[in-house]
């Protein structure tokens, strides 16, 4: 089953053609109109007229998260303000978040990949899906949610949280399909362990549509033969639109949609292009954004194209399951989290000193951030109360611009590791 | 800090809560050749409170603070209690009816008498009440 059968089994050099025209008139538009845009071709001197076929897009400089910042919070964007219908905004590295705006084909593009998406894994009309993302300023609850509507399955928007609760919806509701981070699902499964709720036996559940963190084949395996479904992984970042598109019945690489999304594959320490089938750092294009558009921008996520015609017969292009990030940003509970944000949060509260350690480790289902900070002498207290108080007061202001709760534990000024060189404050003891 | 002889200067020392901290605490007083009276250690998850009423506590802090530990002075006052029921209902009794928060306490034993020593919000205040309730309190030079 196909949701758009011409665009997803295309002839790959039609879908070339298709994308070449896409680019060639967003590359116009952006050097007509968008003062970034054309900023940026100026000073590295590139015209539209260089864009000859679509290997020329190697000649456009890259765009990265920075960029992002920098304009914050709208000033990159191509349209005047009527014509945005929706914000999302993603956590920044100093406080600041970024923002991101969509035209109603902005958000008519992200469904329709969507709609592809959860057509190739078979979800439909007849499903009911819970979405477990989180709804609001993050983009996976309301993408997935638009998406499976426009597939016509039932929605039960029930966010992140309320655990218990959510699992008695999905029991009444007879739901058949999940849509979370990897993380949450297995939190939920062991949570349904507790409440002596077995899936094969107390549900429908069939399918679970996983993304917005790195997984493993383990991981599937392990939630699979666990829960008795289908997991199937996502792929999409908010400055793509959000989470948008999948792996198919094949479990063999998540199709692209070609006529959506350009992906390079490039060495991250020289910018150039890899073959198909080696890791390097993805970067993209998204040909039909009009609110903020997106042009070679560094997503700084590892993976491969693939080679070979997919069994499932369609032919948009594959990438293999990210592996890995190019920079040092960790997702915890499904929150892009960079240990920059963690360190400026820390050098705004006087009481500590400017060593500090991050720790991740994963106890069953959920990770679990840990932050060890080093007291200055001045600020001790013989009072444990006062301690406790500062140590609350860390977490909420980590809580505050993280978006997501650490543990803080109270060092004294020289406990903790001093680097010689470039500082390893992050130890990641997750297995994934 | 106060210059009456019944404020007694408690030293507290912040401890990692992680095996054989306490001991190289200890092991700093120990080399700064300070020997501890009475002490009373507080407990957090990552973190402890070695809290101790050592001899010359000024010069103690200095040697300690040398050694680049977390130290701090902190006014206490020692009340006498005899060795019999109701002793520390009496000394309690007096400083919550005048109003006085009692943060924490621990008993020490001297060659002579029995006593507890008590960080009060309000050492000053806490002292005058428990004279005037005829409340025998420890004086610095007596421990």
């Amino acid at each position: 089953m196909y949701w758009n059968a011409n665009i997803e089994c295309m002839a790959v050099e039609d879908l070339r053609k298709l994308q070449y025209r896409s680019f060639k008139s967003l590359v116009n538009d952006l050097y007509s109109f968008n003062r970034f845009y054309h900023d940026k071709m100026k000073s590295a001197g590139v015209h539209p007229d260089d864009m000859q076929s679509l290997d020329d897009v190697g000649k456009l400089p890259f765009m990265y998260k920075e960029d992002l910042r920098e304009n914050y919070p709208t000033k990159m964007f191509s349209v005047p303000n009527k014509e945005i219908v929706r914000f999302h905004a993603s956590s920044g590295t100093s406080g600041k978040p970024t923002v991101m705006g969509y035209t109603q084909n902005d958000l008519a593009y992200w469904t329709e990949a969507l709609a592809r998406s959860l057509t190739s894994i078979g979800i439909g009309s007849e499903d009911i899906l819970q979405v477990s993302y989180g709804y609001g300023l993050f983009t996976g609850g309301l993408g997935l949610h638009y998406g499976a509507e426009k597939v016509g399955a039932s929605v039960v928007p029930t966010s992140t949280g309320s655990t218990e609760r959510q699992l008695e919806l999905m029991q009444d509701l007879d739901v058949t399909a999940i849509a979370c981070t990897p993380s949450y699902l297995m939190h939920m499964s062991h949570v349904a362990g507790k409440m002596g709720i077995d899936f094969r036996r107390d549900t429908c559940l069939k399918k679970a549509v996983l993304g917005a963190e790195p997984w493993t084949e383990s991981m599937r395996a392990k939630i699979e033969s666990s829960m008795g479904i289908r997991a199937y992984d996502i792929y999409g970042t908010s400055e793509q639109a959000g989470p948008m598109f999948t792996e198919c019945e094949e479990r063999n690489g998540i199709h692209i949609g070609g006529d959506i999304m350009y992906v390079e594959i490039l060495d991250p320490d020289t910018g150039e292009p890899l073959e198909n089938g080696e890791k390097g750092e993805m970067v993209v294009t998204m040909l039909k954004k009009e609110a903020l558009p997106i042009v070679r921008f560094r997503v700084k996520d590892i993976s491969s194209l693939m080679d070979g015609e997919c069994p499932c017969g369609r032919t948009s292009p594959r990438i293999s399951r990210i592996t890995g990030r190019s920079d040092d940003m960790l997702i915890i509970r499904g929150i892009n989290v960079f240990p920059s944000q963690i360190e400026y949060t820390l050098m705004r509260i006087p009481q500590i000193g400017d060593q500090y350690m991050i720790e991740l480790t994963r106890d069953g289902a959920l990770d679990d951030i840990r932050i060890q900070v080093e007291i200055k002498p001045e600020f001790f207290s013989d009072k444990v109360e006062d301690m406790v108080r500062l140590r609350a007061h860390i977490e909420s202001e980590l809580k505050k611009y993280l978006n997501v709760a650490a543990m803080v534990e109270l060092k004294a000024p020289g406990e903790l590791p001093r680097f010689e060189g470039k500082a390893k404050r992050v130890v990641d003891k997750r297995m994934i | 800090m106060m210059d009456d002889e019944n404020i007694i200067t408690q030293l507290s020392i912040f401890v990692n809560n992680e095996p054989g901290r306490l001991a190289s605490v200890a092991g700093v007083l120990k080399d700064c050749n300070i020997n501890i009276k009475g002490f009373n250690l507080a407990e957090s998850t990552e973190f402890g409170i070695l809290r101790a009423i050592v001899d010359d506590p000024d010069k103690a802090f200095e040697k300690i603070k040398s050694k680049g530990v977390i130290v701090k002075k902190t006014d206490m006052i020692g009340i006498a209690v005899e060795d019999s029921p109701g002793s520390l209902f009496g000394a309690a009794d007096v400083l919550g009816k005048a109003g006085i928060n009692i943060d924490y306490g621990y008993a020490y034993s001297g060659k002579d008498f029995e006593s507890l020593f008590v960080r009060v919000d309000d050492p000053e205040k806490a002292v005058k009440t428990l004279r005037e309730s005829g409340i025998r309190l420890i004086k610095r030079s007596e421990i």
